[in-house]
């Protein structure tokens, strides 16, 4: 057994870019100011950078970003899981910084897809993949067609109703509308979300997440370093990450995400169960996503979180907090999102979330997942 | 090269079939399971021995959905995609050519032209007594 984490990995600052509609900004100046901001949380400056963790900054993206914020790593990590990869850096950086192999990680991300309109409902293929000779001719919308085909094989399958599907976006909302940086805040019911138009079937256009831009940083960094930090660092208590299909045709089971296999290696190391969780913070990249990933991480049994989520259990007031940012379906939806769960995880747990805060949550849980519910990584955080 | 050549090296008997109408998977001649896409080994047991087979063509519907917003001008809503499971095994990506579509329908394999491209398999829905 080895002692990875044991000593004490901690977040000591985390930061958003501008959000929402960035038309003033590059990607790269966008994480310079989420950089620089969380560093000063931490205490330091890029002169204390010696790791770098991106995701989508371009070909070679950790080289990229280092070069613009003038930084020259020790180690380096442009993994790409999707919007799972931050809750996987995370992850990496705890098992780098144990090893003693860096010491403060940065790990930042950034995306101008809705000013630069770069949103596609089908996904570029190069000449004769598989997925050129195979899927693609069928027309399924990307990523939106796999996410409906699970959602209609787990209503099938368990009876999950549109209804139970809609709460999760209303209690999106409803954590929306305490955050002034809430891309959506009007109030929004369950009758509206089936009001909306149908897109792919059962998925309706309010089942989905924005298209913003956006991003952020962490800094990751271990106990001697987080003491100066100039805000609360929260301790890293577990990690964990897996992956699964590329193709739609290659999911053995649509209604199981490799967050069954991310979530018991958090929460192994961790030492916790779901019912040790104060604050989740689920990638709600779809309605159906945030089911899934409830009972892959163990809160209900599979099949049953269509009941789990009714009469507003994530919503605030509800037994279990969820998506306190308004998430992506109603916060921001920056292309990748796993960091900015993080983000708010962190908030949470230092007690800086305002009008959306929880009260006095101890642990918090973030779960990000990427692809066609192709990847997952899960983090569970600590506030002592 | 062949003009009629399509695919890549795994996948241009598939295509050739598919010329021909007649639907190809590979099985092991070791264990005996069916697979598909093609790969140069067996995912079950690992043996490399692999053959070429031609599918009954019919299945079961696994999941379905009715896409109803244009994602390219070739498509044009409302359609229907769907995970096919074959009754050999392996589970598909293709079209159902019906009005509607619910899971557990049996459907049988039928041709979409797609000249100079090789047909491409979708499937539409049979009545069994």
């Amino acid at each position: 057994m080895s002692d990875w984490g044991q000593r004490g990995i901690y977040v000591a600052g985390v930061a958003e870019t501008p959000l929402g509609d960035v038309p003033d900004h590059t990607e790269f100046s966008m994480v310079a100011v989420a950089a620089r901001e969380a560093l000063a949380e931490a205490g330091m400056t890029l002169k204390d950078v010696d790791a770098i963790f991106t995701h989508k900054m371009g070909e070679e993206g950790s080289v990229q970003v280092g070069e613009f914020l003038g930084i020259q790593p020790r180690y380096a990590d442009s993994t790409d899981l999707g919007g799972a990869s931050f809750e996987a850096f995370v992850h990496h950086a705890l098992v780098a910084i144990s090893a003693g192999r860096c010491d403060v990680a940065l790990v930042v991300y950034a995306s101008r897809q809705r000013s630069k309109r770069t949103r596609r409902k089908v996904r570029p293929e190069p000449d004769l993949t598989i997925a050129a000779q195979f899927e693609a001719p069928c027309g399924l919308p990307f990523p939106l067609g796999h996410y409906a085909l699970v959602a209609a094989r787990h209503m099938h399958q368990y009876g999950t109703t549109p209804e139970q599907l809609a709460e999760v976006a209303v209690a999106a909302r409803a954590w929306a509308q305490r955050n002034p940086k809430a891309w959506s805040r009007d109030p929004l019911t369950v009758v509206d979300v089936l009001a909306s138009p149908m897109i792919c079937d059962p998925l309706h256009r309010l089942d989905c997440c924005l298209v913003t831009d956006g991003g952020g940083a962490l800094v990751i960094t271990n106990g001697n370093r987080a003491r100066d930090a100039n805000k609360r660092p929260i301790r890293v208590l577990g990690a964990g990450e897996s992956h699964a299909q590329w193709h739609t045709s290659q999911t053995p089971d649509l209604t199981v995400t490799p967050g069954v296999v991310s979530g018991r290696e958090a929460f192994r190391m961790a030492g916790i169960t779901p019912a040790d969780v104060d604050v989740l913070e689920p990638y709600d990249s779809f309605t159906i996503t945030v089911l899934l990933a409830l009972e892959d991480l163990g809160f209900c049994a599979k099949g049953e979180a269509g009941p789990f989520v009714e009469r507003g259990r994530l919503a605030p007031g509800g037994k279990l907090p969820a998506m306190t940012s308004g998430g992506g379906l109603s916060y921001n939806h920056p292309g990748a999102f796993g960091l900015l769960l993080i983000v708010e995880a962190v908030r949470q747990l230092r007690g800086e979330a305002g009008e959306r805060q929880v009260s006095n949550p101890r642990i918090a849980v973030a779960h990000g997942c990427g692809g066609l519910l192709s990847t997952a990584a899960t983090v569970v955080l600590a506030s002592e | 090269m062949n003009p009629d050549f399509y695919g890549d090296a795994l996948t241009s008997p598939f295509w050739e079939a598919a010329r021909r109408r007649a639907l190809l998977i590979q099985r092991c001649r070791t264990c005996g399971e069916y697979q598909f896409y093609p790969r140069p080994f067996c995912l079950k047991c690992d043996a490399d021995d692999l053959e070429w087979v031609r599918a009954r063509g019919t299945g079961t519907v696994y999941a379905a959905t009715t896409v109803r917003i244009q994602i390219s001008p070739e498509f044009e809503p409302p359609y229907i995609v769907a995970l096919v499971d074959l009754d050999e095994g392996p589970r598909i990506l293709s079209n159902i050519l019906a009005p509607a579509c619910v899971i557990g329908q049996r459907v049988r394999v039928t041709w979409k032209d797609r000249e100079p491209d090789p047909p491409l398999p979708v499937f539409e829905p049979v009545e069994e007594g």
